[in-house]
């Protein structure tokens, strides 16, 4: 930032002198970009007055991938968009299908599945409230949230056999029950969560530095959050209670008790305490999923949907017939198109599926909360300083793999 | 659901002449109108006490290469006060021009420059039409049905240049697109040489 920088408003006496706008480059790659972020920010001094976010450097035609896969191997596709919470996004496409084929999902299946969106949720919360707070400078939130989600990958682990990309919700259900003893490991987890929160909140709730980097910082109002279409903690920040699992329920959130944590500034650290709150009642789902997690099958029976077990391939030539067309043609979806939406821990993540009765889809159209979350990156930061672009960033929740798809 | 119907009729009373069809589906009530249309109903949309549909969830288009108005367009709105969704739709030429709704609801402007850019659709009175997902200098619209799978372009670090290039797509193996349909209702071949 040159030089000869004499604010304009700093002392009227003085003649303004003809101040060069500086054009920084922030990223593609920056660790406080949360991925390959090219932010081209326009700056008089070290206020920010225009920024244009450039994305697609992650770009892998995930749409265009979907429409030549069938159903069934286009799921993996959605662990990939936001790795950080991959069963989530599963859920979405997994809900489209079931609704156009009109599938009953057995209940067992219903709790596991929202088990493991919770357990999605934790661990986009726990990486996002603790890298934030790397961004402005406190680095042990990270190291104690990261214990915890190698916990929890563990539990993905353990029932799909990936840390990550699980590919574990199918059409109809999950892909395989809990493994023994799992239930119980994730019940010890949730009783001791609740502390580690409570250990995040003394190092940061009340924190000076942490409140002077967020407090009043990226303020949106509730209009602003409407117009801008967002959604998740970025609208429930500025105090609007919206969340898809309460107004739109699907699967067996009906029967659960949970509330919705509302912001009242809509700025960075209202975002922050929502999503601690979503945590903790995170814990309290999957809490009550647990206790009341009923035995049965965890997908759907139809032999033309859901692959059939090991044990009846091998006797029954139905069921070696059903496994040899759901492996190779994949199973058909009628013509038809729906709009799914689920409560990603981001916000509102859509699936738009067209269907034209091959095994295929026509179309499937992605809706990522992160990409109307950045569009507004500019109204954001516009007037604000250099250093509140991470703090701004940061409390977006961005993750690059939806962002980009 | 009853909200849904009465919700329906208020739209198609209000907007008659402008509405081609309505229905509702999958709990979402879809409309069919003009292109002409677009800014009207979505400006009585948003802003209608009866209606309210204030947040655009998504918008995008379908390409359907065998039809003479090759794109559908598809945009999504959502009410937060009536709890619904709805679906408005029209069909478009290729090269045809679409009014942005950029002035309603300015999320509208990435939404469209994807649709631009993945569809090759253009939008009047948009402050910034530019591609958003691919790269710069990118050719061709990746999401048409015309376009192939594995593109045209690929990028590598040359050693000799001492910079990262760009060479057209070598394939060690051509994409393979089998044909799984049941053998029983016959494969496409077969279907093809009855037909003659």
């Amino acid at each position: 930032m040159g030089g000869n920088k004499i604010h304009k408003r700093s002392n009227k006496r003085i003649m303004a002198k003809e101040v060069k706008k500086l054009n920084l480059n922030f990223g593609p790659q920056h660790p406080a970009a949360h991925g390959v972020l090219r932010l081209i920010l326009q700056l008089d001094g070290e206020v920010v007055e225009k920024a244009d976010p450039h994305i697609g450097l992650l770009h892998r035609g995930t749409e265009k991938l979907i429409e030549n896969k069938t159903y069934a191997q286009a799921v993996p596709y959605f662990d990939r968009l936001d790795y950080v919470a991959p069963m989530n996004q599963e859920h979405a496409f997994a809900l489209a299908i079931e609704k156009i084929l009109k599938i009953n999902v057995p209940v067992r299946a219903q709790y596991i599945r929202v088990i493991f969106c919770e357990i999605g949720r934790i661990l986009s919360h726990l990486l996002n409230v603790t890298t934030q707070a790397m961004d402005v400078g406190a680095l042990t939130p990270t190291l104690w949230g990261f214990e915890e989600r190698e916990t929890l990958m563990g539990f993905y682990e353990q029932v799909s056999g990936s840390r990550l990309h699980a590919n574990y919700f199918r059409a109809g259900g999950v892909h395989q029950d809990l493994p023994k003893g799992l239930d119980s490991e994730i019940a010890e987890f949730c009783e001791k969560f609740p502390k580690i929160i409570d250990d995040l909140e003394t190092l940061l709730t009340d924190n000076r530095i942490f409140k002077q980097r967020n407090v009043d910082i990226g303020i949106v109002s509730k209009q602003d959050a409407l117009d801008y279409s967002f959604s998740g903690v970025m609208l429930r920040g500025s105090g609007v209670p919206w969340d898809l699992r309460k107004s739109q329920p699907y699967d067996c959130y009906e029967q659960l008790e949970f509330k919705i944590p509302v912001g009242k500034n809509g700025d960075c650290y209202d975002r922050y305490l929502c999503r601690i709150e979503e945590m903790k009642e995170s814990v309290n789902i999957i809490n009550q999923c647990l206790t009341n997690l009923p035995n049965g099958p965890i997908k759907t029976n139809d032999g033309k949907i859901s692959p059939p077990p090991k044990k009846e391939i091998k006797q029954s030539m139905e069921a070696l017939i059903h496994h040899f067309k759901l492996f190779t043609e994949g199973y058909r979806v009628d013509e038809d198109e729906i709009y799914t939406a689920v409560e990603a821990p981001k916000g509102e993540f859509g699936v738009y599926l067209i269907s034209d009765g091959s095994s295929k889809p026509y179309k499937c159209k992605i809706r990522a909360p992160g990409f109307s979350h950045l569009q507004a990156m500019d109204y954001l930061i516009k007037g604000h300083m250099l250093a509140d672009v991470p703090a701004v960033l940061g409390s977006m929740d961005i993750v690059f793999g939806e962002v980009d798809r | 659901m009853e909200n849904l119907k009465s919700l329906e009729k208020a739209i198609n009373s209000e907007l008659t002449t402008k509405i081609l069809s309505s229905k509702i589906k999958h709990d979402q009530i879809n409309i069919l109108i003009e292109d002409n249309n677009l800014t009207d109903v979505m400006i009585f949309l948003k802003t209608h006490s009866s209606t309210k549909f204030r947040q655009l969830i998504d918008i995008t288009a379908v390409d359907y290469p065998e039809r003479d108005k090759r794109f559908k367009m598809v945009y999504l709105l959502l009410s937060h006060e009536k709890n619904s969704r709805i679906k408005i739709e029209f069909d478009i030429k290729e090269g045809e021009i679409l009014s942005s709704l950029t002035s309603i609801f300015p999320s509208a402007n990435w939404m469209e420059r994807e649709v631009f850019d993945m569809y090759g659709v253009e939008f009047k009175d948009h402050p910034d039409l530019r591609r958003i997902l691919t790269d710069y200098g990118f050719k061709g619209h990746p999401l048409r049905k015309d376009f192939p799978l594995t593109g045209h372009n690929e990028v590598r670090y040359s050693e000799e240049e001492k910079k990262v290039i760009y060479e057209s797509v070598k394939l060690e193996q051509n994409y393979r697109n089998f044909d799984y349909e049941s053998p029983w209702e016959g494969t496409k071949y077969i279907k093809d040489q009855t037909k003659e």
